[in-house]
């Protein structure tokens, strides 16, 4: 009982210094907690999938912001792991009949090793070159896909394979879950030591390594790391829509994904969170019910929004919120309240 | 089988040189990375089908007027939207692409799905060497050639090219000897979008226009100036020559060619760039550090 109740004391005590000081984080509290509340409020089988995909595109966009935004290897050719994993999860149930928790993994796992494949020639390269060459990896995968229709069924896919859960309210309780863990997962990663270097190297890859790190296998690591995130996406994207298909692979994923990132604000992890959870369901039902816009105009409001928004802040829309809402402690490096005159921890003066 | 290879291999590279040398100006000199340069050869295409066939102009007429409006839209998508956000990399990447989506979306809405063709500036064909060549392929490649040359002539021997490459060599130094960087920022811009706009008016006659068609030459520009290396003319004019008989090589020689060209293409230019990182002839930029 008592371990119960000093759980209790410092959990709530977590909640009150860490959480309750900064609103960025009292409102990312109260959208997951209303995000997992919501199928009481509507169980529309329309509404659920869309926040499922959302909550699976989430997973993608964070997981090209832990490679792309933090180290700064853009990569154009995202949709290579979240293909890859979603190929390998379909086929893995199709031939051998392994269920969804089996697949998953092993598609993620596929995906780490298609990371591997990626990172290890691109090593050499920089900057454009290397967005320009990652573009290749998925449109190659596409036309070999294309080309073996017996085992992939080319431009129809694999369709028909066992479904992420039983019910539409399961599967978002397994879709929207994994997002917030997995998102904290990967937002733990960058604030640690690993984010740190991660940094590091997109500032200044010289200095970096001139200062004893061994940014090879650094960026190794963030691609393998960034291939299993977006390989779990793939694998749940396979079973919650029971098929996988060439538009996993395809070029308009590639740049949904950066569309998605750089709107909610690299170098954040929540960020392309945001960005997804907020782009997804307004382009895929909020406009088109609410707002009486017909659904085949959804693409061009897409990209006008984007468009207007990135006009006004340049570096994402998170980031631009964050800027006016938090300011960094000069001594500490905690983030503070903009309006604070003195650092919530250390007491220092903030400039 | 050789003669078609030969010959749509020569009219695919010459028109992924065209777009390539455009692309590959704007981003040595300006540094950015115009996603959206295809979807101007696309708008350019489809401005001739609505002059041409629904409005009933001279096709002379408004070819020219095609290519004035296309490098007009471009100039004005400059000032206004990239510009602004040029100093962010990635959003540069992301205000193109949305560009494209929106070009790409506006003539979707405007003309439908469906294939558009547009009739052929010159009828019949030629024998040469036994194999019978469309005129209309014959012209395209003559005027891809003579753009080429011209472009090429543009900035060796005249002053403003030489401003213009100056810029892209070194933009302080290129001020301080009194270049006006900016306005030579948007000759460059509208000469690469007027380039992108001829090419499409080049094909319009030969492809059918889908609101589709800028994905796949988008892609194998950007493998092409990465092959020949960015901000290089003739790494350009080689990389498209290469990827250009590439392609058509497997698409004449498999019959799942079709489905593999791209693939193969990319593979060659993957594999080249992995020998050699910066490309064939690319100029190895000085380490720009903040």
């Amino acid at each position: 009982m008592s371990v119960l109740v000093a759980y209790a004391t410092r959990s709530f005590r977590l909640l009150r210094e860490e959480v309750f000081v900064l609103p960025a984080r009292t409102v990312f509290l109260l959208i997951c907690i209303l995000l997992l509340l919501f199928p009481l409020i509507s169980q529309e089988p329309f509404i659920l999938r869309v926040f499922i995909l959302a909550g699976i595109f989430a997973i993608f966009a964070a997981s090209w912001d832990l490679l792309s935004g933090f180290t700064g290897q853009i990569n154009f050719g995202h949709a290579l792991f979240f293909g890859v994993a979603a190929y390998t999860a379909a086929l893995l149930n199709w031939n051998l009949g392994l269920a969804p928790w089996a697949t998953i993994p092993l598609g993620a796992a596929a995906a780490v090793l298609a990371g591997l494949v990626v990172g290890i020639p691109c090593l050499r390269l920089r900057g454009t070159y290397l967005a320009f060459a990652t573009l290749a990896f998925p449109l190659i995968l596409l036309g070999v896909v294309y080309a073996i229709p017996k085992i992939t069924y080319g431009e129809l896919g694999i369709y028909g394979i066992e479904p992420l859960a039983g019910s539409r309210v399961a599967s978002y309780y397994i879709a929207i879950p994994s997002m917030i863990v997995l998102g904290f997962v990967m937002w733990k990663i960058t604030d640690s030591k690993i984010g740190l270097v991660f940094h590091a190297i997109r500032e200044d890859e010289v200095t970096a390594r001139a200062s004893g790190i061994n940014t090879t296998r650094y960026k190794l690591l963030a691609f393998c790391l960034s291939g299993l995130f977006a390989g779990i996406a793939g694998g749940l994207y396979a079973h919650f829509v029971k098929a996988a298909s060439p538009s996993t692979l395809e070029l308009l994923l590639s740049f949904q994904v950066i569309i998605w990132a750089v709107f909610g604000g690299i170098a954040t992890i929540y960020g392309p969170m945001a960005g997804v959870l907020i782009l997804y369901p307004l382009t895929e039902f909020v406009l088109i019910r609410y707002l009486a816009v017909p659904s085949e105009t959804r693409l061009l409001i897409f990209a006008s929004i984007v468009l207007l928004v990135l006009l006004f802040m340049p570096q994402g829309l998170t980031t631009w919120l964050r800027d006016r809402t938090e300011k960094i402690c000069p001594r500490c490096k905690l983030q503070n309240l903009a309006w604070r005159r003195k650092c919530r921890v250390c007491t220092a003066e903030l400039g | 089988m050789a003669e078609n290879i030969i010959i749509y291999g020569l009219l695919s590279s010459g028109v992924y040189a065209l777009l390539a040398v455009g692309f590959s100006l704007i981003f040595g000199v300006a540094r950015i990375a115009n996603l959206s340069h295809t979807a101007f050869y696309m708008l350019a295409a489809y401005l001739i089908y609505t002059f041409a066939s629904a409005l009933g102009l001279n096709l002379y007429l408004s070819i020219i007027l095609a290519i004035i409006t296309v490098t007009a839209v471009g100039i004005i998508s400059y000032r206004l939207l990239i510009a602004r956000v040029r100093q962010h990399e990635a959003t540069t990447l992301i205000v193109t692409i949305a560009m494209a989506v929106i070009i790409q979306e506006a003539i979707l809405k405007a003309f439908g799905g469906q294939p558009r063709g547009v009739p052929k500036l010159l009828s019949g064909s030629t024998e040469i060497l036994g194999v019978s060549v469309l005129n209309q392929q014959l012209l395209t490649l003559g005027v891809v050639i003579l753009m080429l040359l011209v472009t090429w002539i543009f900035l060796m021997k005249t002053k403003t090219g030489v401003a213009i490459r100056s810029t892209a060599q070194d933009r302080e130094v290129a001020n301080l000897m009194g270049i006006n960087v900016s306005r030579m920022e948007m000759l460059t811009m509208a000469i690469s979008v007027g380039l992108a706009a001829i090419a499409g008016a080049l094909v319009a006659p030969l492809f059918v226009l889908t609101p589709g068609m800028w994905a796949h030459p988008l892609v194998m520009i950007l493998a092409v100036v990465v092959l020949g290396g960015l901000g290089s003319l003739k790494g350009s004019l080689i990389g498209a020559l290469v990827l250009g008989f590439a392609e058509n090589l497997v698409v004449f020689s498999r019959p799942e060619g079709a489905y593999l060209k791209t693939s193969v293409a990319l593979t060659v230019m993957l594999i080249v760039i992995l020998i050699k990182p910066e490309g064939l002839f690319g100029i190895v930029f000085e380490e720009e550090r903040g």
